[in-house]
């Protein structure tokens, strides 16, 4: 097992490398650059030349590539184009919020997306997984922007019964139940779209499991419905279920950038569009990378749990 | 009900339901079992055998599969009339069963002694520590030398043959009064077959529990059972002593299956198979069901269903071949 974890974290080396290199080079192709946009207008294009020579930008893609692939394996992020800070501090200041988002909304995914996968399987065709169903269908086809865009409009501009955005109330003391009332609808529209696949993924993956013949033996040992779809089909069924989280992980992320640009939610997403749109590369590429890591990470936590709750597997 | 019977089934009838039509699987089924007996019940895929067995332990696939008719009587009560409570009782405890897939029966993610010792604990309301005393008891029971370790182990590294000898010792741990063992060996290697059939003879003589055996094999049949019923499309067509099976077969598909043994001595018998295939339940001929494959079929066996008649008291036989008045009147009776 532990040669099996150490494999796998070397494997992940190459596919970093290649992920710096292809996201490095697309970001060079997009038009604009840093300079473009918070200078004083009234600069000489001499100026500005010297100021992109002065951030290295004139050198060689490969040259500029190498540079920052140095600096990043002396574990410097690099300072922002724009604002000059640290890009490091930049992230670990936002990273708090951006994770107690993501980790709720996967809580609420959870929560909401297993059991009624489970009651869909069990009642298969009945009227409870129709309306379950079609709920799924509804929860997957809304674009999350629409979803927020929506909720605030209703529940909290209209019905005042939500906060419009933000962590917290400004210049308040830090209040528990103020956090998460602020956090309910963000998370809430994060979690939606998966809420909605993990519903059918865990239907289908219950299906597939509940007409098992290790089920129907426990039915002939006698035990309670309750007991048979508990301790002998749950199991087995949430299995796969595993991998889908690992590979649901991306969706958070790519999510959170929408879901915090619309509530106003200072975390990691809202940093990577506004760095976007600035053309602030050290910040885009260490987030980047930073999603990047994640989702290897994700994965390689999926595998080894695979491995813990399947005594068929073995690395 | 005579005293020394243990199940008692009558007229049993169980069916599909898909859309609007009712496909009977199991229709007018009835036999019983003694004490420490072992009856067979033979037939091809298809035939309703393996229906009949979940429908005397009341686990006909829901919501299309349904009981419709008829009596399961086993210790006096009629199993069809019970309620979900006490079948929890009566399964695992009363009556055990048996499947064909040793490889799919046990679940992959427990270990051997929990899926033994969980039994234990609910029927007998005993602590852990007894039920894995039990346990590793029926595993030797079942020829398991090194059964502490089989106890930890998870299925998957396991044979077939030796989780079929688990699930026969999960099944006989609670002293059960019947076992109904769903075609125990068809899945498994030759001489695994027969050390496995070794087994189970040798046990149910041990326990004396009344065995249901369910299979399409007659070699097994010939192995273990001391009275067959032939089930063909869904009903009984012969009930006999496992000597007047093989001796002399009444129903023409009792024949058919005898004929599609392959047999070592007698280099002149050959090697027959019957054409075609079970007709499936919303495919039932009118008449007798066995008429499209039926060698000796006759005008009447295409217009009403025969009867199961009693040929004598310990024959059954639906054919009109073996009634009397019609089979004078039978134009191609061909002898066998
Ligand atoms: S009743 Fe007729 S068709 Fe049916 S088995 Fe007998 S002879 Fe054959």
């Amino acid at each position: 097992m532990t040669a099996y974890i150490i494999r796998r974290i070397l494997m992940t080396i190459p596919i970093l490398i290649g992920i710096s290199i292809i996201s490095f080079g697309i970001m060079q192709f997009a038009p604009g650059e840093p300079t473009a946009l918070d200078l004083d207008p009234n600069i000489s294009p001499e100026d500005r030349e010297a100021q992109l020579e002065e951030m290295g930008l004139n050198d060689p893609i490969p040259v500029q590539y190498l540079r920052w692939a140095g600096n990043i394996l002396q574990g410097d992020l690099g300072s922002s184009f724009i604002t000059n800070r640290d890009v490091a501090t930049m992230i670990t200041e936002r990273l708090p919020n951006t994770l107690v988002l993501m980790i709720t909304s996967t809580v609420m995914t959870m929560v909401v997306a297993i059991p009624i996968g489970i009651v869909s399987a069990i009642r298969q065709y009945s009227k409870r997984d129709y309306v379950f169903t079609f709920a799924s269908f509804f929860g997957v086809s809304i674009p999350n922007f629409w979803l927020g865009l929506m909720l605030i409009i209703f529940l909290s501009v209209q019905l005042g019964w939500f906060p419009v955005g933000g962590v917290g109330t400004l210049g308040g003391e830090f209040n528990l139940f103020d956090r998460l009332h602020h956090l309910l609808l963000p998370a809430l529209v994060l979690a939606t779209a998966d809420m909605a696949q993990m519903t059918r993924y865990t239907r289908t993956s219950m299906l597939e499991v509940k007409n098992q013949d290790y089920v129907r033996t426990a039915r002939a040992k006698g035990f309670k419905e309750g007991k048979v779809v508990y301790k002998h089909a749950l199991r087995n069924a949430l299995m796969p279920l595993i991998t889908m989280f690992g590979l649901l992980l991306p969706t958070f992320i790519g999510g959170s950038v929408v879901v915090e640009q619309i509530f106003t939610w200072p975390g990691i997403g809202q940093l990577f569009l506004d760095s976007t749109f600035q053309r602030d590369y050290p910040v885009i590429m260490a987030l980047t990378m930073f999603g990047a890591v994640l989702v290897v990470l994700g994965n390689l936590i999926a595998d080894i749990l695979y491995a813990v709750v399947d005594p068929r597997i073995e690395y | 009900m005579s005293e020394d019977t243990v199940l008692d089934v009558r007229h049993l009838k169980t069916s599909f339901f898909s859309k609007k039509t009712e496909l009977p699987v199991v229709d007018d089924v009835s036999f019983s079992v003694k004490k420490g007996e072992t009856l067979a019940i033979v037939g091809e895929s298809g035939s309703g055998k393996s229906m009949t067995s979940l429908s005397i332990m009341r686990l006909v696939p829901s919501p299309n599969g349904k009981i419709v008719g008829g009596e399961v009587f086993f210790n006096g009560k009629d199993l069809v009339q019970q309620n979900d409570k006490t079948m929890y009782k009566v399964r695992g405890n009363d009556i055990s069963m048996i499947f064909q897939e040793p490889m799919t029966s046990l679940n992959p993610v427990y270990t051997i002694g929990e899926q033994i010792r969980e039994q234990l604990i609910y029927h007998q309301k005993i602590s852990k520590r007894e039920a894995h005393q039990i346990g590793i008891e029926m595993l030797q029971t079942v020829g398991f030398s090194r059964a502490n370790d089989i106890m930890k182990d998870y299925p998957h590294r396991l044979s077939g043959g030796m989780r079929q000898r688990v699930m026969i010792a999960m099944a006989l741990s609670n002293n059960p009064k019947l076992l109904i063992a769903d075609e125990p060996t068809t899945a498994l290697d030759v001489t695994v077959q027969a050390q496995i059939l070794d087994l189970m003879r040798k046990l149910s003589k041990e326990y004396d529990s009344a065995i249901i055996l369910i299979t399409h094999d007659l070699g097994v049949v010939a192995e273990l059972a001391e009275r067959v019923v032939v089930m063909y499309g869904g009903q009984v067509v012969e009930e006999a002593s496992i000597e007047d099976i093989f001796d002399d077969p009444l129903h023409p598909y009792t024949e058919g299956l005898l004929n599609s043994i392959p047999k070592i001595e007698g280099t002149q018998e050959r090697l027959d198979s019957i054409p075609g295939t079970v007709p499936t339940p919303d495919n039932l001929p009118v008449g007798c069901n066995f008429v499209t494959r039926c060698p000796y079929a006759m005008e009447i066996c295409k217009q009403e269903e025969p009867t199961l008649i009693d040929k004598d008291s310990s024959r059954k036989v639906r054919c009109y071949l073996h009634e009397e008045g019609v089979k004078n009147h039978g134009q191609q009776h061909r002898s066998s």
